[in-house]
């Protein structure tokens, strides 16, 4: 059995679903959040790589490190927030960081 | 345009402003003469006025273009002719006599300066109105004199019923003006022009021309403006059922009294109607309606003379009674005798008026009857002209009142209008009334027992010093008046006696008032009297032979039999014609229902609009209600900020799933 387009773009969407079911699972740890986050974007990546081999186009895998690159910054600016904001509050816990409630 | 006529309507004016504006820097005196002087040389200018127009010399011209638009220029002019000429002469002398009186009357009161203002300015504006050529101007001085006897009602602003008195003459006025306004309206809509030649020249073309009120009925235009118009002088003239602001605004000085709301500002509408006689000649129906108000005034204002007890309301009520007589005059097209009248009434219901007010002041500022009596001893010189003038109201043959009253019996007599025989016999029954009156008052306050000098509420306590009922204390007599005071009753019991006899003739049936008064040939009231004519002392040797001598004579013995010789048949008569008496002692209700109907609708509707309109609707539904909406609106955005980051994350997955479904449906 080759693998086809459908199998990477099935795997793809596997791994999106999983990340959002992450995000409505989890309801406390703001890190689990980032790192569904994460996933998010290896799925959308996944899909990126797999069109680019399979129609023979570059571009898609130039897209794929630029988004890492920002993938990377956002998650180290996430974290460095979390730190700040632990440092403030004490806590990471989602459910206690409502400030901003209206 | 001649010299004196800006003088005559002027120089009060100036007089006013330096009395009134400087009256600080001039003094008392300075005010009192200044405005005496401007007075003064306007009664000089209006008798120049008058020989000058009695040789010809009539004017109509404009002075001075006040506003003007595309087709419509309102000006300042005169129209100077035998009326206004007359009319000038009445208020400046008048005023003349009144600006000297009060000299005496107001020397202790600390609004001298103030006073000779306001009564020097009421001339001007009273002049303005008379040498109207234009009904703007005319409004402007009608306007004017109710404004000055505003103030001067509430003279005495610390007194509380004197700011009620001035407040209901203003807004019952109002009511009078809202009629007058329409009617000016009117003129000015179907004439196109507020000048009075123009208009009266163009009165008979429009003579049929109906109008549509209310969307259905047809009325002749000009009985629409002359009612309206008339009603702006009942409200001025004080005829039923608007006179309820004159006895009340008794609470002003007397010498206003005299002036103002007896001898010339309430007689400004009979003196419009009669100007308006080309308009008023063309509507029967509006003369029927003047006819039935007068003679509804001259007969049931005269009743309530009866019961009233303060001096200076039972001259008032009296001034009711005697305008409506001239106002019945006025619908028997015999405008000339209404002026006549109302000329002589301006001396003889002045006179009574400073005599009562000479009265006020030897009783030091005590109005009521009953505590008079027998002041003919102390007070001579006021006795003998209280009583000319007194014989002249209740038309004593030879005296002045009697040519002019006895000729309005006459002319409605011969009259035909419908309403006429009510007239008729109104002017006649109130001859009787005016005799009871006027010499029940005559009886009390000069003849009789003195009932002064009992101790009673307000003595001479210092307490009670600004406010002006004082009384006499016990030991106190009363004493004649000064100079200032005497002089002028002087003159004016004269003028009360000769000026029926002296004017009769020219007045009614030479060519005088030619010019000025039109009467339609279907109305023959003054054509009649003029064939009966043969001359005055004809006139009044004839009077022992009619009715209203022999009522005026019954009217002063039921006085006297009833005042002087069986007092004590008083309070029978007042037991058993109880209702009736207390009938005419609460004014027929008037106030009650003017307070019931008028001001507690008028407050009905204003708690309406302000509970419902104002309180609900704007404050509760518009002003309240946006600002709940706007809360309840965001109360319900608020629970979508819960403030907690996997809601937004969720929103934001299932934001972006929705619009991938958008994309992504139309595709399949």
């Amino acid at each position: 059995m080759t693998l086809s387009l459908a199998h990477f773009l099935a795997l793809a969407a596997i791994l999106f679903a999983l990340s959002v079911v992450g995000i409505f699972l989890n309801r406390r740890n703001v890190i689990v959040m980032l790192m569904s986050i994460e996933l998010m974007l290896l799925a959308v990546n996944i899909n990126f790589i797999a069109f680019s081999h399979f129609l023979g186009d570059a571009a898609g895998q130039v897209f794929v490190f630029f988004i890492m690159t920002v993938a990377a910054a956002e998650s180290a600016i996430g974290l460095a927030i979390l730190v700040v904001l632990f440092r403030m509050l004490d806590t990471v816990d989602a459910q206690e960081l409502d400030s901003l409630k209206g | 345009m001649k010299t004196a006529y800006l003088l005559a309507a002027f120089a009060p004016l100036v007089g006013a402003i330096v009395a009134g504006l400087f009256g600080r820097q001039v003094g008392r005196a300075g005010a009192h003469w200044v405005t005496i002087i401007g007075v003064a040389i306007s009664f000089a200018a209006s008798l120049w006025t008058l020989f000058d127009v009695l040789t010809g010399n009539t004017f109509d011209g404009p002075l001075y273009t006040w506003a003007a638009f595309d087709n419509l220029s309102i000006q300042v002019g005169f129209l100077i002719d035998p009326l206004t000429a007359t009319m000038m002469c009445v208020v400046t002398s008048v005023s003349l006599m009144v600006h000297i009186y009060t000299i005496g009357y107001m020397a202790d009161d600390p609004g001298y300066q103030r006073f000779f203002s306001y009564i020097s300015l009421f001339t001007f504006s009273m002049m303005m109105l008379v040498m109207a050529n234009n009904f703007m101007q005319l409004f402007f001085g009608w306007e004017a004199v109710g404004l000055v006897s505003y103030l001067l009602i509430g003279f005495w602003y610390t007194r509380e019923s004197a700011i009620y008195a001035n407040l209901k003459a203003f807004l019952v006025n109002r009511v009078g003006d809202f009629g007058f306004v329409l009617g000016i309206g009117l003129v000015l809509a179907y004439f196109g022009s507020l000048d009075y030649a123009q208009v009266f020249a163009e009165a008979p073309k429009l003579a049929d021309r109906q109008v549509n009120l209310w969307g259905m009925t047809q009325w002749s235009l000009m009985t629409v403006t002359c009612i309206c118009l008339f009603i702006g002088a009942m409200g001025k003239s004080a005829q039923f059922p608007l006179h309820v602001w004159l006895p009340d605004s008794m609470e002003g000085p007397t010498p206003i009294s005299a002036l103002i709301h007896a001898a010339t500002m309430v007689t400004a509408g009979i003196f419009m109607v009669s100007r308006m006689s080309p308009l008023f000649e063309l509507s029967d129906t509006a003369l029927s309606f003047v006819m039935v108000i007068g003679a509804i005034t001259a007969l049931f204002m005269g009743f309530l003379g009866i019961v009233q007890n303060d001096i200076k309301r039972v001259v008032a009520y009296s001034t009711l009674s005697q305008l409506g007589y001239m106002t019945v005059a006025l619908a028997a097209s015999a405008y000339s005798v209404a002026i006549f009248h109302l000329m002589t009434h301006a001396f003889f219901k002045a006179l009574l008026f400073l005599g009562a007010g000479s009265v006020i002041i030897g009783m030091h500022h005590d109005q009521d009857m009953r505590n008079m009596g027998g002041l003919r001893k102390y007070m001579p010189v006021t006795w003998i002209t209280f009583l000319v003038g007194s014989l002249a109201l209740i038309g004593t043959p030879f005296f002045s009142g009697f040519y002019s009253k006895d000729m309005i019996i006459e002319a409605v007599r011969y009259s035909d209008i419908p309403g006429a025989r009510f007239g008729y016999f109104a002017v006649l029954a109130g001859v009787f009334v005016t005799a009871l009156y006027t010499f029940r008052m005559y009886f009390l306050v000069f003849h009789g027992q003195p009932r002064w000098g009992r101790v009673h509420g307000h003595g001479h306590d210092a307490a009670g010093h600004d406010d002006h009922h004082h009384g006499l204390g016990p030991g106190d007599t009363p004493h004649e008046s000064p100079r200032v005071v005497t002089v002028p009753l002087v003159l004016l019991a004269i003028a009360s006696v000769v000026s029926g006899a002296l004017w009769i003739e020219p007045m009614l049936f030479g060519d005088f008032f030619a010019d000025s008064i039109h009467v339609d040939g279907r109305h023959g009231a003054m054509a009649t009297l003029a064939e009966h004519w043969h001359g005055w002392v004809a006139l009044g040797t004839h009077a022992l032979q009619t009715w209203p001598f022999w009522l005026a004579l019954a009217g002063v013995v039921t006085a006297w039999f009833l005042y002087m010789v069986k007092p004590g048949v008083l309070a029978a008569i007042a037991s058993a014609f109880g209702p009736i008496y207390r009938l005419l002692d609460n004014k027929y209700y008037l106030d009650r229902i003017n307070e019931i109907v008028f001001a507690g609708g008028a407050r009905l509707i204003g708690r309406g609009l302000w509970r419902g309109g104002d309180q609900t609707f704007i404050d509760g539904l518009i002003v309240n209600g946006s600002a709940r909406l706007t809360a309840w609106f965001s109360g319900v955005l608020r629970l979508a900020q819960t403030g907690h980051l996997n809601t937004y994350a969720i929103t934001m997955i299932i934001g972006v799933a929705l619009l991938m479904l958008f994309v992504i449906l139309p595709l399949l």
